[in-house]
Formats: C-alpha cells, sequence, structure tokens
C-alpha cells in the first residue's frame, strides 16, 4: 500500500491514459447504446448524445497519439463496447440517461484534473514533451467541464 | 483514492487483523509513513468522527469511518480486477497499488460498470496480504 505519490514513469503515465481511452469508450459505447435503445428520446437529449460520443471519440484519439508515442498499446474500443454491452442495463428513463450522462462527464472531469495533478507533481521527464502532454490533457478536461454544464442547463431545463 | 481514505482502508486492516484497536506505529509501518505523519492524519480523522483514538490504546474506526474504508477497499479490488481483466496487466497487484493514489472512487465506478466483480467484494479483501483474496482463487480455480 502507498499514499498518493506523482506519476513516477512513462509505463505509469501510459497506463493512466490507457484508462482515460477506456473511460472515453465507456462513455462513447453507452451513449450510442442509449441512443439505440430508448424510443422516443426528446430532441435535445439526442444531440447531447449525440455530440458526447462524438467527441468522446476526439478525446480518445488525442490520448491514443500520446500513447503511442509512449511505445504502448491502445485499448481495441470493440473491446470496451463488448463489455458495456454485457453489463449495460436498458434505462430508457429520460432522467435516468441524463444522470448516465453527467456521471459519465463528471467521471471524466475528475480523472483528468487528478491526473493533471499527479504529473504536476512529478519531476520526471517523460519520454514526450510534458507542455504538449498538459496542454492535451487540459484542453480534454475543460471539454468534459463544458460537457457537465451542458448536462445540468439541460436536466434544469426539465425541472 | 484520497490520503485521507488510504489511511482509514490500512486502520481497518490492521484492526481486522489484530481482532482489536490498531496501533499507530502499525498503521505507519503499513502505509510506509512515519509515525508523526500517521499521528497527524489521525488527529484529522478524528476531529471528522471517523475514528476513537486513545493513548496507549489504539485506534478504533467509527461506523463511518469503517463505511469510508470499505468503499476504499471495494475501489482497490475494481482497480485490481480492471488491471488484469480489461487491461490484462500481468502484474496487476504491483500496478494497482501503485495506481490507488490517482485512482478517485468516482472513477473506480464507472471502471466497474464493465467489470464482473462478485457480490462478497470488499469482504474478499485480504488484510495480510493487502490485496483481493478473490482473484487468486479465482486464478487459481481455472488452472
Amino acid at each position: 500500500m502507498s499514499l498518493q505519490r506523482p506519476v513516477g514513469s512513462d509505463h505509469q503515465l501510459a497506463r493512466l491514459l490507457q484508462i482515460g481511452v477506456v473511460l472515453e469508450e465507456v462513455v462513447e459505447a453507452r451513449a450510442d447504446k442509449h441512443a439505440s435503445v430508448s424510443a422516443d428520446l426528446d430532441p435535445a437529449v439526442e444531440t447531447l448524445l449525440d455530440h458526447a460520443a462524438s467527441e468522446s471519440e476526439e478525446h480518445r484519439r488525442a490520448l491514443e497519439e500520446l500513447i503511442g508515442e509512449l511505445e504502448a498499446e491502445t485499448v481495441p474500443f470493440d473491446e470496451i463496447q463488448t463489455l458495456v454491452e454485457a453489463q449495460y442495463e436498458s434505462d430508457d428513463e429520460f432522467d435516468g440517461v441524463l444522470y448516465d450522462q453527467l456521471c459519465n462527464e463528471e467521471t471524466a472531469y475528475k480523472f483528468y484534473d487528478d491526473l493533471i495533478g499527479a504529473i504536476e507533481a512529478s519531476e520526471t521527464e517523460f519520454s514526450i514533451d510534458r507542455n504538449r502532454l498538459l496542454s492535451t490533457l487540459e484542453r480534454i478536461r475543460d471539454e468534459e467541464a463544458d460537457g457537465v454544464e451542458e448536462v445540468t442547463e439541460l436536466m434544469e431545463g426539465r425541472e | 483514492m484520497n490520503t485521507a481514505n488510504q489511511y482509514l482502508k490500512a486502520i481497518y486492516l490492521v484492526q481486522e487483523q489484530e481482532d482489536g484497536p490498531a496501533s499507530t506505529g502499525d498503521v505507519a509501518d503499513m502505509l510506509e509513513v512515519s509515525p508523526a505523519s500517521a499521528n497527524e492524519m489521525i488527529g484529522k480523522l478524528e476531529d471528522q468522527d471517523l475514528l476513537e483514538h486513545e493513548k496507549y490504546k489504539g485506534v478504533d474506526l467509527t461506523d463511518e469511518g469503517i463505511h469510508r474504508a470499505r468503499e476504499a477497499l471495494q475501489n482497490y479490488c475494481i482497480i485490481e480486477r480492471f488491471l488484469l481483466e480489461v487491461l490484462e496487466v500481468e502484474e496487476f497487484r504491483g500496478e494497482a497499488k501503485q495506481l490507488e493514489g490517482v485512482i478517485d472512487e468516482t472513477v473506480a465506478e464507472r471502471l466497474d460498470t464493465i467489470i464482473d466483480r462478485e457480490p462478497q467484494c470488499p469482504d474478499c479483501f485480504d488484510a495480510e496480504d493487502d490485496v483481493c483474496g478473490l482473484i487468486e482463487l479465482e486464478a487459481e480455480a481455472s488452472d
């Protein structure tokens, strides 16, 4: 057991970025699944899910580029999609879908925020440019924060 | 998992092993920190009513402390299982220990949506080895 410590190697960084990829893939797969199984979804929710899936795909690509530079492998989307399908419980309640989406965005935000903090606290010289690494993660984190706001607004608008 | 939760998890495990209060020295040993650091954090956790600390006797988690410690154990099990099942990491235990400080509870909950976790978790936890006890049993069974 060890207390919180900064990211200490390329290997550990690559592993955390892989986890980021999986989180994005979970968002993408769940958003696709919600859209496909939920009948009569509000058009605003459909647009939100569509946007969430395409944004996650873009985030995943950006993370995969970093992972590639660390000479590690990514996690194929179809593998995660299969796992999401296996555990998915249909929830076509409007609030259920939006709440799930809110959890997705909040979780992703928290993950990137902690990861950025751990990288900033680390004195390790990674084999990828630190500034580019941090600016990529900060951009993704900020987009997740925007996502939280969008879902919250939509939820509040329905109350 | 934040530092406070890692302390609660360590205290819970020491209490399980001792079947009674945990000494601050044992908690410090488990977390590989100085007794002074352990004492400082234990004081903070006591202020939050997560434990009771009696000098010369040791530390006892309150119900809320136990609840938080069990959640922390569950998160650790999720990380181990995720590394093994999804990322197929051979050294999943070593890596889980490295990563637990960076993986927050909300993130672990999301990772939990794509793994097969047993309902008895976190009672599966092997306090002595500081690992999920079920994974090894499953690996042995499949041999």
